[in-house]
């Protein structure tokens, strides 16, 4: 039998304010366990709530970016549970009246194949403790208790894992650009929730609304959908019929395991927050805001392959990290060769940077001057192979192009009467190679032309080294 | 002199004058708590150190300041009167205290008795026991704020701060006698406050006459950045206007407060009240609060669902009680259960029960959301009201203090002595309790008096007015 999946999404996403959605201590990662803390993220008794405003500004850009409607007024609930990492076992989070609702995000997985996800809802919420269980007891670092978390929901209209993997991958994108989380799956900087439901081809009736939890990367979202299909398709061709739970991935078994029932969903008793006021947001504020938004990468790839001709591949490349495509759009201002300048950037310098594990980010070499190394290149006062040399030495070093340049004392040595007894120096040196490039093996031009380099500390002009090269060797015959 | 019986105002002149110390008035207070706490329970944790040298600069000279045990004191045992709070120091000081300590009080070390986590209205449902009311030992002395009341009330305090979620400083105050205030909500920091209804709950001053609690008031009132709910609003010198007269101002009587059930002698107390206000010219009308009747159902759905989510916190996880296992099942569930049952009262877990049913799934619209409209709807009989007149004027409670252990298995006609005061909390406006009398049986009467949105300065004008043309302040219990 066929089916057609339909699948929601929730991403939980813990935005970077400096401070914690509701007191004043710091959301850094990686802290001493419960040295992060006070009196407010603790719930203490008496201790109250004061909404972050950094947070709030967060959330808006964030629902701006992705096309929803704000809230004018909104405001916050309890929901109420109760779990060791919950301070004061209800979380702070946002009910009937969210930060905003109504947005939607395209998706664009491959060139031409184009698609417009609805957004429901965004709204923001206070993250929990974190448990690390030992043997035979269990402590709780509070020091996560209270960072900002955005809950972004999509309508269930993603249609496959592949899907459901692409809306991952642009969301993180964009709140990468607007740099309001750092969408680290690792280190629980976002987190992802599936509902996943199969229906027959051709007929209306949904099935059974299965939650997927405990997915901890893009990849394991994908293959929990997956297995999900397989298992879902498998239980209905037999003609069961699914009900409604909640279901844990084992990325290890590579298997979904029940965790609850519908039955035993627990109600949250939310109500409206006594300790805040609703909120009224004033239009100059969401206008002000939206002025500040950066331009997106959806649109951003476009512009790319439109202005700078690059395939859409090259532009998804190019602007799937914000520091990098302006790094591009940098350099191709200097030198309007798109096509060259994407190419060293994806090449050697992105080899470099990887080599390094440096990111766009802490790049030490200045657009300016790694133009200058292209273009010198070009021009053909510097080989290509010097150039990586040099551009290797301003990563290591940090100093410019022309200092390093100076120090190398580079040059393009392309004077035949300069290069010509270098090469026969080579030639003298080397009579295997000459013998065996003379019984025609083409391979032994390319050592030889590699021993002149050597000797020339890379300065000289490979082209010309081995013309002369050829014309020695041919002409000796 | 004793010096414990004089008022705040009283004793702030004689240090000024440097005929005292603070000291001698902290001695005096612990000479007299020794003789008669043992009778009357206002304070808890009586063995906690007093400081007899203590020397603070600022208006207050270090004048002793009581406070009930459900504000966050530093480094000082705030318990509500629980059991499930047993052994909690807070690490942090309530903004209310640390606006007093900068002022210069003294925090007394002595926590005042209360019903546990302010549930209650006679100060019966305290882990330490109930405090007694000083006019008659067999009497309850008002709740929840009763120790505060009682302590201010037998001369054990100079004044003394209390909680009003439904009326917890005003009903106390009018059986002890003494006064009362409860401010608007968002005028004083809740911050610190461990919340029974947070919504409804306030800080206000119990004192011996209004002038202290016009004093208080300018102190503990003010924007408080940690506390979301309190309003940036310029704070007057609460004293600067008292002795100004009442001629012409326009007092109204809600006939939905002068009702049968309301005691013969009570009702006589309010009526003599009546009268010297007139003589003072100030003008009467009756006027209706339509919604009143629907004030009690209203306030226990809110009160109750916002208490559940309150005290959910209490599970013996970080502080306070924590009971590890019961018949040898020590899971983190049965914690939980074990840690709550022993830990909370009889009173405590009625009003989580009720509160959690009325937010269930299923019955919010029915329960939580409907008493949200017509908690609007008694609001807005406010508003109409204050449109027209400067203040209301009511009795505080239907009665005066009845016996301990009377109401106690009655939970709803406990309840029901906070009739007059709830409304108050429920629209969020200002209202003060002054002494009116006495019952046939020597019991305190109060008088209410409630003002318009932050009108805490017309309050206090009218109820100095009053207190100064009788003699009822003066009157001290033969304790
Ligand atoms: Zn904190």
């Amino acid at each position: 039998m066929e089916y057609d999946v339909v699948i929601g999404l929730e991403t939980h996403v813990q935005l970077k304010t400096k401070t914690k959605a509701f007191c004043s201590c710091s959301t850094e990662f990686g802290q001493v366990p419960n040295t992060s803390i006070c009196p407010v993220c603790l719930g203490l008794p008496g201790s109250l709530p004061v909404l972050n405003k950094l947070a709030l500004e967060f959330a808006v850009k964030t629902a701006l970016a992705l096309n929803c409607r704000i809230q004018r007024y909104f405001r916050f609930d309890r929901k109420n549970y109760f779990y060791p990492d919950l301070p004061k076992n209800y979380q702070i989070s946002q009910y009937d009246l969210p930060v905003a609702l109504q947005g939607f995000l395209e998706i664009e997985p491959q060139e031409g194949v184009r698609k417009c996800i609805e957004i429901k809802r965004i709204h923001l919420e206070e993250d929990a403790g974190k448990l690390i269980h030992t043997e035979g007891y269990s402590l709780i670092d509070f020091n996560r208790a209270g960072i900002p978390l955005l809950e972004i929901v999509s309508e269930p209209q993603i249609n496959s894992p592949e899907e459901a993997y692409e809306y991952l991958l642009s969301l993180k994108e964009i709140l990468r650009y607007l740099e309001v989380s750092d969408c680290d799956m690792e280190k629980g900087s976002l987190r992802c929730d599936a509902n996943i439901s199969l229906k027959k081809r051709d007929h209306f009736q949904l099935g059974a609304k299965i939650e997927l939890k405990n997915m901890n990367s893009f990849k394991a979202v994908k293959d929990a959908l997956a297995y999900e299909i397989e298992r879902q398709s498998k239980l209905l061709d037999k003609g069961r019929i699914l009900t409604q739970e909640t279901r844990l991935w084992d990325a290890k078994e590579v298997r979904t395991v029940s965790m609850r029932t519908k039955e035993s969903a627990p109600d949250y008793r939310y109500f409206p927050e006594p300790d805040l006021l609703p909120f009224v947001l004033e239009d100059s504020y969401i206008e002000k805001i939206k002025e500040s938004l950066p331009e997106l990468p959806y649109y951003k790839k476009h512009r790319f392959i439109e202005t700078y001709g690059l395939s859409f591949n090259e532009a998804r490349f190019i602007v799937s990290e914000k520091k990098l495509a302006d790094y591009f759009e940098l350099c191709v201002n200097l030198f309007p060769f798109p096509k060259i300048i994407y190419n060293w950037i994806v090449g050697p310098l992105m080899g470099e940077l990887n080599e390094r594990k440096i990111s766009i980010e802490d790049i030490n070499i200045l657009p300016q001057d790694f133009v200058c190394l292209i273009k010198d290149v070009e021009s053909d006062k510097i080989n290509s192979l010097k150039a990586k040399e040099v551009l290797k030495k301003i990563l290591d070093t940090a100093k410019s192009y022309a200092e390093v340049i100076k120090e190398e004392s580079v040059i393009m040595i392309s004077d035949s009467n300069i290069l010509k007894g270098v090469v026969q120096k080579v030639l003298d040196e080397n009579p295997k190679s000459v013998s065996d490039y003379k019984s025609g093996k083409t391979n032994a031009l390319m050592f030889l032309v590699g021993q002149v380099m050597k000797k020339t500390q890379n300065n000289a002009d490979p082209k010309i080294v081995q013309k002369l090269l050829k014309e020695l060797l041919d002409g000796s015959v | 002199m004793e010096l414990n019986k004089l008022t705040a105002h009283q004793l702030l002149g004689l240090l000024k004058e440097g005929v005292i110390k603070s000291s001698d008035v902290i001695l005096a207070l612990k000479e007299r708590i020794d003789v008669i706490d043992s009778q009357i329970n206002a304070y808890v944790r009586k063995n906690e150190k007093i400081e007899l040298s203590y020397v603070q600069n600022g208006p207050l000279q270090g004048l002793p300041v009581a406070v009930k045990d459900n504000i966050c004191t530093l480094d000082l045992n705030t318990e509500c009167c629980s059991k499930i709070l047993e052994g909690f120091k807070p690490p942090y000081d309530a903004t209310v205290i640390s606006k007093l300590k900068s002022q210069g009080a003294y925090i007394f070390p002595l926590k005042t008795n209360m019903d546990e986590f302010a549930f209650g209205s006679s100060c019966e449902n305290s882990c330490f026991g109930p405090a007694h009311n000083p006019w008659n030992l067999e009497y309850v002395c008002g709740g929840s704020s009763g120790g505060s009341a009682a302590a201010v009330a037998a001369d054990e305090a100079i004044f003394a701060l209390g909680t009003d979620t439904g009326g917890s400083i005003r009903q106390p105050a009018s059986f002890c006698g003494v006064v009362g205030l409860k401010p608007t909500y968002g005028r004083v920091s809740r911050y610190g406050l461990i919340a029974f209804a947070s919504s409804l709950d306030v800080i206000g001053p119990i004192t011996k006459d209004v002038y202290d609690s016009a004093l208080i008031l300018s102190i503990i009132s003010g924007y408080d950045p940690y506390d979301s709910t309190c309003v940036n609003l310029s704070v007057p010198d609460f004293t600067q206007n008292l002795s100004k007269d009442i001629k012409g101002i326009k007092i109204a009587l809600p006939k939905e407060y002068f009702i049968e059930g309301l005691d013969k002698d009570v009702e006589q107390n309010i009526k003599e009240a009546i009268e010297v206000l007139k003589k003072l010219g100030a003008s009467f009308t009756e006027v209706s609060l339509p919604h009143t009747k629907y004030a009690v159902a209203t306030y226990y759905i809110i009160a109750t669902a916002e208490a559940s989510s309150n005290l959910a916190r209490f599970d013996g996880v970080q502080y306070g009680l924590r009971i590890n296992s019961f018949e040898g099942d020590s899971s983190l569930l049965q914690m939980y259960k074990t840690t709550r049952a022993k830990g909370f009262g009889e009173e405590a877990k009625r009003r989580i029960i009720l509160g959690t049913f009325a937010l269930a799934h299923g019955y919010y619209e029915a329960y939580y959301l409907r008493a949200q409209k017509v908690r609007t709807l008694i609001k807005k009989d406010f508003e109409e009201v204050f449109k027209e007149f400067d203040c209301i004027l009511t009795p505080t409670s239907p009665t005066a203090a009845f016996k301990i252990g009377e109401k106690i298995r009655e939970p709803l006609k406990m309840y029901l002595s906070d009739i007059f005061t709830i409304s108050a909390n429920l629209a969020g406006i200002p209202a003060i309790s002054v002494p009116c009398g006495f019952t046939k049986k020597g019991l305190p009467v109060g008088l209410q008096f409630l003002a318009g949105y932050f009108r805490e300065d017309m309050l206090l004008q009218v109820a100095y007015n009053y207190e100064q043309n009788t003699i009822w302040h003066k009157m001290k219990p033969k304790i």
